[in-house]
């Protein structure tokens, strides 16, 4: 295959930025790796977790991969709060660049970031003894990569209303509440709980990775969630971008 | 075939709360024509730029830019601007980010003539973060250059630069022009409205106060000063003189306020020969304006 539309197009020169930013890279990509190590290095002998009859790396192989693909995702969107602040994007609008391939642009970097994550992350997993077929992965893969597209809209949606002040704080703040909500950390058994963790895409998130650990997928519910928030946050995102044409 | 549709701002109006920053502006500019909107702060130019490029909707009136809307223009590739506050984007080099531009347009120029032209050929490899003042404004002229654009606008673009950095980027400008390109810049500054545009349109207080030749506008606000300390001076004698029009105490010495600077010093120095110090200077833009626009103070936005 040939990469030479990364010498002439948009979104080539997007991905290129992206994984130069060497910071951006590094804690995106860095951090879930370095939680997962931190959390399943010390229980990797542990094989029946909490009495799940899990083993802890294989466990948090998956909660990690939700938390971190997710956070890679919003904050792919997010760098565009840095962009505007110095009027990029005015710049953009007064050339032809269309609003579909913005966001093309902006998703298929987030998504590149996150494969990355994910990536890392499997393969962390591995040197822990994490063992799955070849089936497992893929359709793991596959959903987790579904999962995120309300996250990809949903990070456009922050990127182009926050500013880079209130990036940090809004996004940490927002991870952390989805992932808790959504079961990333701890199972969720309560009833009420569970009523509105299944209306949030960071539980489906969670189910596609748990896949992995013998999880049967999404349910209706679930596909409908998912495409739901998908179609909300892509029309927050476009209605962000429009609106957007003021000196900030 | 409309070819020779320039650019036509009917009644153009833009309110920001209580503070109209654009008051119902009418003017036209013709294919090829470079235009300076003159003014100080606050005068609406930016206003009128951001409705001109379609980053603005106005309250009221309309834009055509050759014969589209403002949008359609740019969607069609015709519009370049530099706008007024900006910085880059950045982990790109500045040929890369030059390239990235130029991949969003039709017929963008080659790459390599733009730095050329823009002065940045030296930099091109360099990231957009390590740059000074100076180089970010030139890169973003090369932004605006490089799509070819039929319309170039240009919103008081040499405020970052030096001396140097101004005469360069003015002879790049004049040179893209007389290719028969549209060019609209703001300024407030009266020398390079005069020696860059065609005509000049001189905004105040949202509204044209004045729109012409620049032989005829600089005769409207080109008003000078001469400072001098003059012994034994009396202000009724120092009006008296020919091409002043006000005497003033300022401290030691003396400010006379000229119709015609020129007649004024001769005729200063042939009658108080003692006078010293002597500073001619142009007088400020915001001082032209308050006379033209008889002092009304609007909201300047």
């Amino acid at each position: 295959m040939s990469l030479s539309f990364l010498n002439r197009s948009y979104l080539g020169f997007e991905l290129r930025r992206t994984f130069r930013n060497r910071r951006f890279f590094i804690f995106s990509l860095g951090f879930p790796f370095v939680l997962y190590f931190l959390i399943a290095g010390p229980n990797r002998n542990e094989t029946n977790l909490g009495g799940t009859g899990l083993p802890a790396p294989l466990y948090f192989m998956v909660g990690l991969a939700a938390f971190g693909t997710m956070n890679a995702m919003l904050s792919a969107g997010a760098r565009i709060a840095g962009e505007r602040a110095v009027g990029w994007n005015r710049q953009l609008r007064i050339t032809p660049l269309t609003t579909r391939e913005y966001f093309r642009a902006k998703v298929v970097t987030g998504y590149a970031m996150s494969c990355l994550t994910l990536g890392a992350l499997y393969l962390a997993g591995i040197s822990l003894g994490v063992s799955l077929t070849g089936s497992e992965w893929l359709r793991m893969t596959g959903l987790i990569l579904v999962g995120l597209l309300p996250f990809a809209g949903l990070g456009i949606v922050f990127g182009h209303l926050l500013t880079p002040d209130s990036i940090g704080p809004a996004m940490g703040g927002s991870t952390a509440l989805l992932s808790i909500l959504g079961g990333v950390f701890f199972p969720i058994t309560n009833g009420t709980m569970v009523k509105i963790a299944e209306a949030l895409p960071s539980y489906w998130l969670v189910q596609a990775g748990h896949v992995g650990l013998g999880g049967k997928g999404w349910s209706a519910t679930g596909w409908f969630v998912v495409a739901a928030w998908t179609v909300g946050a892509a029309a927050l995102a476009r209605w962000a971008y429009r609106r957007d044409t003021v000196r900030v | 075939m409309a070819v020779e549709t320039g650019i036509e701002l009917r009644g153009l109006a833009k309110s920001f709360g209580e503070v109209r920053a654009v008051r119902g502006i009418d003017f036209t500019i013709g294919r090829g024509e470079t235009v300076a909107l003159l003014g100080p702060n606050g005068a609406g130019k930016s206003t009128t730029i951001d409705m001109l490029l379609g980053l603005l909707d106005p309250d009221g009136g309309s834009v055509s830019v050759f014969g589209l809307t403002p949008r359609a223009a740019v969607d069609a590739g015709d519009v370049g601007a530099m706008l007024q506050t900006g910085a880059l984007i950045r982990d790109l080099s500045v040929r890369e980010l030059v390239a990235m531009m130029a991949s969003l347009y039709p017929s963008p120029l080659e790459i390599d003539d733009v730095l050329e032209l823009t002065g940045i050929s030296d930099i091109a490899s360099r990231r957009t973060q390590k740059l000074s003042g100076g180089q970010t404004q030139r890169v973003r002229f090369a932004v605006a250059l490089v799509s070819n654009p039929e319309l170039l606008v240009l919103d008081e673009p040499t405020v970052a630069m030096d001396v140097e950095g101004r005469h360069g980027f003015w002879t790049t400008m004049r040179a893209f022009a007389a290719r028969g390109k549209t060019v609209v810049f703001a300024t407030h500054y009266l020398e390079e409205a005069d020696a860059y545009a065609d005509r000049i349109v001189l905004m105040a207080n949202g509204t044209i106060v004045a729109d012409g030749p620049p032989n005829e506008i600089k005769g409207m606000v080109g008003t000078k000063t001469i400072r001098a300390t003059i012994p034994g001076a009396a202000l009724d004698a120092l009006e008296k003189l020919t091409g002043v029009t006000r005497a003033e105490r300022r401290g030691e010495s003396i400010l006379l306020a000229c119709s015609d600077s020129d007649a004024a010093i001769r005729a200063l120095l042939a009658a108080f020969p003692d006078s010293r110090d002597i500073e001619i200077s142009g007088a400020g833009l915001e001082e032209a304006f308050l006379t033209l626009t008889g002092g009304e103070n609007g909201h300047g936005a």
